[in-house]
């Protein structure tokens, strides 16, 4: 068979790290190569090797079988070789059309932009994609999904016959990835190579003809997806077995009951919602995007203070306008996307473990002491075994999962009993999430209440001792551990009028 | 990532931090053995004094708005306000004749509570930095020149007020180190300063705040209430120029003012600090005042038209900052 793309060998090295050991890939027309592994195994890397980003120290890449080049993306992009960012890189003031054909405006006399032709030429793309789009709507105005139909359209204006999609469906929900998933399969019909990476074993197998897996910068192989089950390609990827553990649920009957949530409602995001978590339990909160379960974790936690309804901390109501009422009540959060609301990435791990409890360890002229700080971080990185070389790393240079327990270990030392964990493995490659897993699991079980909100199903399943599910910002219901699937998402999709027990 | 690449990595940072300030210093070594070859006048110790004396209202305004540009912010009020300082130092000791310590009181108080305003417009009605200071700075100009119905306070009255900067504590011990009192002064704020900022809560705030305010604020801090106080440390540091200021002019020049915050401001940029917030040293902005006044001292030094060494100045602004590109590209 012909192939289109053919990386042989590729080696590349950073100061201190050998990112790529003489890998292989290749990629045929008409087909849907998944690239997966951990965060770190290399797979950005390589894709930046193959879109001009970086340069290979090693190896060749062929296309339609001649070594070619690539200094720049720009070289990349004229070869055919389109690339979708996991952020996506769009102008939000401007349109649709515009994004598209910036750079390469279509010109009148005296320099003014042909707006109309760039008009024309954006829907045709849109209709060959079959994508209802105006061009001339802002992209300020689009949802991610809809964002993200917009750079594979700008990625096919360049003609592109290789098209690399990093993780695109982390932020979208299920309608949505069924729509981009319909788009993928019209442009593998027409002959484009696609090299897809993500972490979601199920789309993985729904939409690759291949999967190739890497681990720790090296090639491990490539398998036919149709007939590799999920826990081989996993095993490839980390190396050994994992085990599917299912959910012990503690006899809770006698434990004090730690939050209760009444009548909790803002605008049209949060609706009447009430419940109560008891100390030792860990509830899930399930639902599709947009269903309100951030909404609701932020609203708890005076982020965006609710507009009616009442919390109760230990039986006492509590009034929270700010996290730092929430904090004073013992609840923390953490955020989903913890880059930008969970940490000081610039700072070290013993300054964003004692980011939240600083006045505690600091005398009356406000002086810090450190050492004492010092011990108390070297504490919290063994007892959560966070990898770092010391309490000095800063923590942007730690992987996803460490990151994850600094932001735990910051809440544990401000003595939250009651922890609203968001996402708390998105961005965590599959032995991390085990760790997580087992840390929720322990916390739990050291009489801390938890709330988890996630969007994996199997994970909400799996970590769950009581399972709320909301809708369009409505509590739907409140199912026991151990509860199917299939009971969940009836509950997810429970629109207005239908009143589920 | 491997691990022994992230420690290899850390270390490289670590580095890349102290390089950042030995750069500076060296780029400050070679213009001062660069004018001493040029010129004999210039490696004089009457000529060093002066270079520090004209350094210390720069150097303090730069100490100050240092902590700001860590938050991430801007003050571009500093230099009005400085005067508005000394106009309010002089309304306190010629007008109403009170004695000197509650000049010098009045003049850090007044800083203080202008840069609380300062903090309270970009903490709590959430007005950008920029734009807030811009009317803190015309507002505090033009409060400057009604209060003195435009005409400068003099401090003939004030007998020992000229002695603030001009004077010399250290001259008196040590005759054969006659270092202005002015200088001293600088030095006292820029060490309190650096230890406010590697010591206490409120130096790791700064630095948290410049580095992600909301992951801050969602730690359940009270991130307005501690931006508001950085604001008003500034302002209070903007107090203490004003006082030098007035000292070495022994007189409150209403007019005076406008420009200074550039000055000072630039010499942040060419220390090393980000105007991005979350990075800064004390250490590097005083390198970096010290560079602007060596320039400007040198270039007069070698008799330089006054036109030509403001043209050197905004181009070695220019050349730090990309020098300091060039560093970080290479970094990372």
């Amino acid at each position: 068979m012909s192939e289109l793309v053919r990386m042989q060998s590729v080696d590349k090295r950073f100061p201190g790290v050998h990112a790529l050991k003489a890998v292989d890939f290749d990629l045929r027309p008409g087909e849907v190569h998944a690239l997966m592994g951990e965060n770190g195994a290399g797979k950005s890397t390589l894709m930046k090797c193959l879109s001009g980003v970086y340069q290979p120290d090693g190896g060749r890449i062929l296309i339609d079988g001649a070594e070619v080049a690539l200094p720049t993306p720009k070289a990349a992009k004229d070869l055919g070789i389109g690339i979708i960012h996991q952020e996506l890189a769009l102008m939000r003031d401007l349109t649709v059309a515009q994004n598209i054909w910036i750079g390469r405006e279509p010109r009148l006399s005296f320099g003014r932009i042909d707006e109309a032709r760039q008009n024309a030429d954006a829907a045709a793309i849109f209709q060959a994609m079959n994508v209802a789009m105006d061009p001339r709507a802002p992209v300020s105005g689009l949802t991610i999904a809809r964002q993200q139909m917009v750079e594979i359209a700008k990625a096919l204006s360049y003609r592109s016959r290789v098209l690399i999609m990093d993780e695109p469906t982390a932020a979208l929900n299920d309608s949505e990835i069924a729509e981009l998933f319909t788009i993928i399969r019209k442009l593998r019909a027409e002959g484009v190579g696609i090299i897809y990476i993500s972490h979601k074993m199920d789309e993985i197998r729904q939409i690759s003809d291949r999967v190739t897996v890497m681990r720790d910068g090296a090639y491990v192989g490539t398998v036919e997806a149709a007939d590799t089950p999920i826990s081989a390609i996993i095993s490839m990827m980390v190396g050994r077995e994992l085990s599917d553990e299912a959910v012990r649920i503690p006899d809770l009957s006698g434990a004090e009951t730690a939050l209760e949530v009444r009548a909790l409602s803002r605008g049209r995001e949060l609706k009447e919602i009430s419940f109560s978590l008891k100390k030792g339990e860990i509830l899930g909160f399930a639902g599709l995007m947009g269903a309100g379960r951030t909404e609701l974790a932020r609203a708890i936690f005076g982020a965006e203070p609710p507009e009616r309804g009442e919390i109760r901390v230990h039986g006492k109501p509590v009034t929270i306008r700010t996290p730092s009422d929430a904090v004073r009540a013992g609840i923390g959060y953490l955020s989903e996307d913890r880059k930008h609301y969970g940490l000081a990435l610039g700072m070290d791990v013993r300054a964003n473990i004692a980011l939240a409890s600083l006045p505690r360890y600091a005398d009356r002229l406000g002086r810090i002491d450190e050492p004492q700080l010092a011990g108390i971080a070297r504490d919290y990185i063994a007892r959560l075994s966070i990898r770092t070389p010391d309490d000095r790393q800063e923590v942007r240079l730690l992987s996803g999962g460490n990151q994850q327990k600094v932001v735990i270990a910051k809440w544990l030392l401000r003595d939250c009993d009651i922890l609203i964990f968001d996402e708390p493995t998105r961005g965590i490659d599959v032995g991390a999430k085990a760790e997580i897993y087992r840390l929720l699991n322990d916390l739990a079980a050291a009489g801390k209440a938890i709330i988890v909100i996630s969007s994996e199903l199997p994970e909400v399943v799996r970590l769950s001792h009581r399972i709320a599910v909301m809708c369009e910002g409505r509590l739907t219901g409140i199912l026991p551990g151990g509860a199917s699937q299939e009971q969940i998402m009836a509950l997810a999709t429970a629109r207005e009028g239908m009143t589920v027990e | 990532m491997s691990e022994r690449g992230k420690v290899m990595s850390i270390k490289e940072t670590r580095r890349g931090g102290a390089q950042q300030k030995l750069w500076a210093f060296a780029s400050l070594i070679v213009l001062v053995a660069g004018f001493s070859l040029a010129s004999p006048n210039f490696f004089q110790v009457s000529n060093i004094m002066a270079i520090l004396q004209a350094t210390s209202v720069n150097g303090v305004l730069a100490v100050g708005v240092t902590l700001i540009i860590i938050t991430g912010g801007i003050d571009l009020s500093i230099g009005t306000l400085m005067t508005f300082c000394a106009v309010m130092t002089g309304v306190v000791l010629t007008w109403a004749g009170m004695p000197l310590l509650l000049g010098v009181l009045t003049s850090i108080a007044t800083g203080a509570l202008c840069g609380l305003i300062s903090g309270t417009f970009v903490a709590k009605m959430k007005i950008p930095p920029f734009i807030a200071t811009l009317g803190m700075m015309l507002m505090l100009k033009g409060l400057s020149l009604i209060v003195t119905g435009t005409k400068p306070i003099y401090f003939n009255d004030t007998p020992g007020f000229s002695e603030i900067a001009q004077g010399s504590l250290i001259g008196r011990i040590v005759p054969a180190f006659p270092v202005p009192n002015g200088v001293l002064i600088l030095f006292i704020v820029s060490a309190a300063v650096a230890w406010i900022l590697g010591r206490t809560v409120l130096g790791r705030y700064t630095f948290a705040l410049g580095s992600n305010e909301e992951a801050v604020r969602l730690s359940g801090v009270n991130t307005d209430a501690w931006k508001m106080a950085i604001y008003a440390l500034a302002g209070g540091i903007c107090g203490i120029a004003g006082l030098l200021i007035a000292s070495r002019l022994n007189s409150a020049q209403p007019a005076l003012g406008l420009g200074y915050e550039l000055e000072a401001i630039a010499a942040v940029v060419i220390g090393g600090t980000s105007l991005a917030g979350g990075r800064g040293t004390i250490l590097g902005t005083l390198i970096g005042a010290l560079i602007m006044s060596v320039l400007t001292n040198g270039l007069r030094v070698m008799s330089v038209a006054p036109e030509w060494q403001t043209v050197v100045t905004g181009a070695i602004i220019v050349a730090a900052v990309y020098a300091d590109q060039l560093r970080r590209g290479r970094a990372g």
